[in-house]
């Protein structure tokens, strides 16, 4: 009769596994009996023994996070049982190479004006780019010192065909990691 | 000895999945195509995230032509949580994500500062052009002209 769990109710994990859900469980703090999908996505795709080893090596204040990235995969990996959510990072590594250009483009048509001191009738989309604010402020080095971006630590050798038109987020919010 | 050996399938050793999992690789063995003998390291990050039930039966809902890409996309993931058992791929997605914003910010900043510069240009431009408007002191379009850009 004595409910092992601090809750009334078991967690949800100890619910799908139709078990006692015991005072230590160690899914209990990140899968709420009110949230029964998230622990039956991360069980299907990951399984609970797989996850409760991945928790168990890490530390507490880890492990919030984890639970929430691993919830999100796997319901990636349910919404896309081919790609899972490694076709979200596809989708914006295209993005980002596609900006980058923009960018660059942007860059050498500014340095353009700069040297010349006119401006050519550009129909290009992308307009000239601009002196960086750093660069105004220290004259820069020879042409140099434009907008730059950090470089990805990503690479990603794969060239998925990706389903999302606009931007991927399974949760239908941002990206709260 | 015989019987064995005429059971055991055309492959001459196992797949790397049957040969971590100590068992039979058999000739319809679904692992066998997508984890070959020579990468084990291939299906034991695979297994030690996912497992290999579970990849099993995800190969299994999915038709042959789509699992190559499943078993890369599995791989890409596995290898991930690995090095990072946090985030995991996730947080390449994050960190693109922040990428992207900075690109869109920097684009939208380069064009802006272009459309400033073409402005600049001609309205100077103008002026040289036009003898009339000699009396007048250039620079005192363009601040107006400037203006009524950004505002």
């Amino acid at each position: 009769m004595a409910s092992s769990s601090s809750y009334n109710s078991p967690c949800a994990a100890c619910k799908f596994l139709r078990r006692k859900c015991m005072p230590g469980c160690i899914f209990a703090p990140y899968f709420p009996p009110e949230e029964p999908q998230k622990f039956a996505n991360v069980h299907k795709i990951f399984g609970a023994s797989n996850v409760s080893k991945l928790l168990n090596d890490l530390l507490p204040h880890q492990r919030d996070d984890a639970v929430n990235s691993l919830a999100y995969e796997a319901e990636a990996r349910v919404r896309d049982p081919v790609y899972g959510c490694v076709g979200a990072i596809s989708f914006l590594q295209r993005q980002v190479d596609r900006l980058q250009k923009e960018l660059d483009a942007a860059n050498a048509d500014l340095i353009r004006f700069a040297c010349a001191g006119a401006i050519p009738p550009s129909p290009a989309p992308h307009a000239a780019v601009v002196g960086t604010p750093r660069q105004r402020g220290g004259g820069g080095g020879g042409g140099g010192g434009f907008y730059q971006t950090p470089h990805s630590n990503y690479t990603f050798p794969y060239n998925y065909h990706c389903p999302w038109n606009g931007g991927y987020n399974p949760h239908g919010g941002g990206g709260d990691m | 000895m015989k019987d064995s050996n005429s059971r055991k399938q055309g492959a001459a050793s196992p797949c790397a999945a049957c040969k971590l999992l100590r068992r039979r690789c058999a000739e319809d063995c679904v692992f066998a195509p997508y984890f070959p003998a020579e990468e084990p390291h291939k299906f034991a990050s695979v297994h030690k995230v996912f497992g290999a039930s579970n990849v099993n039966k995800m190969l299994q809902d999915l038709p042959e032509h789509q699992r190559e890409d499943a078993v890369s996309s599995l791989v890409y993931e596995a290898n991930a949580r690995v090095r990072d058992p946090v985030y995991g791929c996730v947080g390449a997605i994050s960190s693109l994500q922040q990428q992207i914003d900075a690109l869109q910010t920097q684009l939208a900043l380069a064009q802006a500062e272009a459309v400033h510069m073409r402005m600049r240009h001609y309205s100077s431009s103008a002026e040289c052009a036009s003898p009339s408007t000699r009396g007048r002191r250039s620079h005192n379009h363009h601040p107006k002209s400037s203006e009524s850009f950004w505002h």
